[in-house]
């Protein structure tokens, strides 16, 4: 494959990550059974909803406008990196299947036995990680057991020490003198194995450039490290390095050693804090969007209509409202608790039962979340009811279900995607607080709550258990920051009352 | 002034049936008396003649909404739904599933809630304000700017975090005061820590949401006027837009002023404050369903007692509104 070909076809330069796609998929039909659990059902809609969203707001010159000043948003497109990457990891978690039984156990023509345990995309390519649990609590990077053991010596004799562990460091001889030397090798090596994908990743983002602009290889280079365009190219190219760095140290240190340590049970908390990622993507994104279509058609309803249909949603959302949320939080996913406790054949598998939990989670976090935009939404519905354009619809005759979806619904879009982005940081940190107080999403699923939860019982420990905490809290802060900061460009841009100044 | 205030208060009724109806659908028709008799007695080896007596003696024996085999107004009132939103209204909560007066414990615990919540609250305001004017002063500046930052930092971490971090510095590392505990004749010991951490968790969202206040309220006409005659930009602040800023600011407090009496879930069960707080995490954790009820019930009376006084706080202070 020549150079020029490779020049003229940008993204071949992608085709490493095509062919990593395509072994997924080949794993996916090679027996294994396709699970489509409720909220990845909900995802994949939800991400299909975004598409469409941008290709046809680029259409629109009033669209296309504000998105173009959250380009040239500094911060903003720094934590837009971050953001992508956290979900790019949420989406390879959320493709589930059922792995087929291994061969040995069955014979052929037979009907294909499925293993209960429901995998992601994820958690095969983190295959070493997830498989590598050790007894119980061990220290980042320790290569012996953090609680000491009665172990029996060769001889018979008996001693109390700190075990090796299983798996993190046990391809070292010697632990005591090796580890630091190994580690740092590693590293350097992870390191260097980062900014080897970054460079891949610039290469291609030139090349797609190149192809777009249609002009030279130095030109497009120049675009991109002289900020061409009002793009903060080079903010954007430094953050996605230093993910590159990070994601390289972890490609190479973690399936040697537990980077942030193990658990009780002595599963990674590296691989517990990349699971968690989904299920805090999954509260801060579908929570407000199943409930989305509800809150903006009864706000614009109450807004122009008007007379009884006002009164009956605002007594809707006032009664809703007044409930304190995390007790109607607590009481519906009790109730819920106890009606799987009931009917326990409704699911054929754990994760699909605690799935479930985590919809219905969603659903209650958007009940008690609804109320604010539905009440904003109406607000806007009646000025917008006053204005000239709507007056004069009314006066042409135009029907009420035309004026609200083609003259009221586009023009209150702007409060329902700046409400969007609010409200994610808010969720994702209520979904901690909620798994703390018992009533958030299924104690065996992964999530930041249960990881603080889990750690906060060893608190009192000498020494303390901190990893834990340490790893839900950078993973947690890291997102909540990224989605604050991008809430705030996104503000900025589409709020008209910012815009204005 | 007064036939508002009234007319709001008949206005709630049929909220807080509203709230009773949710309430009622929630732990009546989702899971049926039997299921949660059988919860509570435990899944498998429980008799019906057990479960029957459980009802009894919680009065779930009745039909849900309608009584067929009563007669007249009996049909209504002699079932669970009616009895249970009677009885709530009289602020009669009965007793909780393990057969403790929830009234009885309510009366008791919401003075540890307030006595942690009030202090935060007002020691909150005071931090919050000081660094609201001071960024607000420094508009524009670089002051301003990463102070919006830091601003956003402090938001971006969950309130967990503080806590935590709060009793292992305070706590364990300095042993300075005890790490959880209380004790009514010297409560406060205990209660240090848990104000200055809220007071330290509030101050990203609180700063920020002050400082677009303040700076909206620099923008208006007076405060134009105010610097046109001459008088230094600091009295301009401390005199004119700090009292007018005071308005929005003070009236968003009045809101959760009741709300203080529930406490805080987290901060009270991380500390160990007898609060209603940790009442209901108890509550939630033994999946007590007549406290949960109750609480429910209580928070939206709070809730709605929170919005009469926020309106008559808006005529008190701005006389240029009037209730009608």
């Amino acid at each position: 494959m020549s150079w020029n070909y490779m020049q003229r076809h940008p993204f071949l330069i992608l085709s490493p990550f095509i062919i990593i796609a395509a072994w997924v998929i080949g794993i996916l039909l090679s027996d294994a059974k396709p699970v489509f659990l409720w909220t990845d059902v909900l995802v994949y809609i939800l991400v299909i909803t975004i598409c469409l969203f941008t290709i046809s707001s680029a259409k629109k010159e009033h669209l296309r406008d504000p998105w173009r000043q959250v380009v040239r948003h500094k911060l903003g497109m720094m934590s837009l990196v971050v953001l992508l990457i956290y979900v790019l990891i949420g989406l390879l978690d959320s493709i589930h299947f059922r792995l087929a039984l291994d061969d040995t156990k069955q014979s052929a023509g037979q009907e294909i036995v499925h293993e209960s345990e429901v995998v992601s995309v994820l958690d095969i390519i983190v295959t070493p990680v997830r498989l590598q649990v050790e007894t119980t609590y061990s220290a980042p990077f320790a290569t012996h057991s953090f609680a000491k053991e009665t172990l029996e010596k060769e001889d018979g004799s008996r001693s109390r020490e700190y075990p090796r562990l299983k798996y993190g460091g046990s391809h070292l001889q010697d632990p005591e003198n090796e580890k630091g030397e190994d580690i740092l090798k590693n590293a350097a090596l992870g390191l260097l194995f980062g900014f080897l994908i970054w460079l891949v990743l610039v290469l291609s983002i030139i090349l797609i450039i190149k192809h777009q602009h249609r002009t030279t290889f130095s030109n497009s280079f120049n675009i991109l490290f002289r900020d061409g365009g009002g793009v903060p190219w080079r903010v954007i190219l430094s953050t996605l390095g230093l993910m590159c760095l990070l994601l390289g140290l972890a490609i190479l240190l973690s399936p040697k050693y537990h980077i942030l340590g193990t658990d009780k049970v002595g599963q990674d908390v590296f691989y517990q804090s990349l699971k968690s990622i989904r299920t805090g993507l999954v509260i801060g994104t579908l929570s407000t969007l199943i409930m989305l279509p509800f809150a903006v058609m009864l706000g614009i309803m109450a807004g122009y209509l008007k007379g009884w249909v006002d009164d009956v949603i605002q007594y809707l959302y006032t009664t809703l409202n007044s409930i304190p949320s995390v007790l109607l939080i607590a009481a519906v996913v009790l109730m819920i608790q106890v009606y799987m406790a009931n009917n326990p054949e409704m699911f054929e598998t754990d994760a699909e039962r605690a799935d479930a939990r985590l919809f219905f989670l969603c659903v209650v976090l958007g009940i008690t979340s609804w109320t604010g935009l539905c009440r904003l939404l109406r607000g806007e519905a009646l000025k917008l009811s006053a204005v000239d354009y709507v007056q004069a619809a009314q006066a042409f005759g135009v029907s009420k279900f035309n004026i609200l979806w083609r003259h009221i619904r586009p023009n209150i879009m702007h409060i329902v995607l700046i409400a969007i982005v609010l409200d994610f940081s808010g969720l994702v940190l209520a979904e901690a607080v909620l798994s703390y107080v018992g009533v958030g999403v299924d104690p065996t699923m992964h999530s930041w709550g249960n990881l603080i939860n889990g750690a906060r019982l060893e608190m009192a420990r000498e020494p303390m258990v901190w990893w834990s905490l340490l790893a839900a809290f950078i993973f947690m802060f890291v997102l909540v920051l990224a989605a604050n900061l991008f809430s705030d460009a996104i503000r900025d841009a589409f709020d008209p009352r910012i815009r204005k100044q | 002034m007064l036939s508002y205030i009234i007319r709001r208060t008949l206005y709630a009724i049929p909220i807080l049936i509203g709230v009773n109806l949710v309430t009622f659908m929630l732990f009546f028709v989702v899971n049926t008396p039997d299921d949660m008799a059988k919860m509570h007695l435990g899944m498998k080896r429980v008799t019906p003649e057990a479960i029957e007596q459980w009802k009894v003696e919680r009065g779930y024996d009745r039909p849900l909404v309608i009584n067929s085999e009563e007669k007249g107004t009996a049909k209504f009132t002699e079932t669970i739904f009616f009895q249970n939103t009677v009885k709530l209204f009289a602020f009669d909560f009965g007793q909780s599933d393990e057969g403790r007066d929830i009234s009885f414990d309510i009366s008791e615990r919401m003075w540890p809630s307030l006595m942690l919540a009030l202090p935060a609250l007002i020691i909150g305001l005071l931090v919050n304000i000081s660094f609201a004017l001071l960024v607000a002063f420094f508009r524009a500046s670089y002051i301003d700017v990463w102070g919006v930052i830091l601003c956003v930092v402090l938001m971006s971490v969950s309130g967990m975090f503080y806590i935590i971090g709060g009793q292992f510095l305070l706590g364990k590392m300095l042993h300075l005061v005890p790490i959880s505990g209380f004790d009514l004749n010297n409560a406060f010991k205990f209660l240090v820590i848990p104000v200055i951490i809220g007071v330290i968790s509030g101050i990203g969202s609180g700063t920020r949401w002050y400082r677009t206040i303040f700076l909206e309220e620099m923008e208006r006409d007076y405060v134009r006027t105010a610097r046109a005659k001459g008088i230094p930009e600091t009295l301009v602040l401390f005199k004119h837009v700090l009292k007018n800023g005071m308005i929005p600011i003070l009236t968003g407090v009045v809101v959760v002023l009741p709300l203080l009496f529930m406490g805080s879930l987290i901060t009270e069960s991380f500390f160990g404050i007898p609060g209603l707080g940790s009442y209901t995490i108890d509550a939630i954790g033994s999946q007590d369903f007549a406290i949960v009820r109750s609480m429910v019930f209580l928070g939206s009376v709070l809730y709605i007692l929170g919005l009469i006084l926020t309106d008559i706080s808006y005529t008190l202070v701005d006389p240029r509104i009037r209730l009608q």
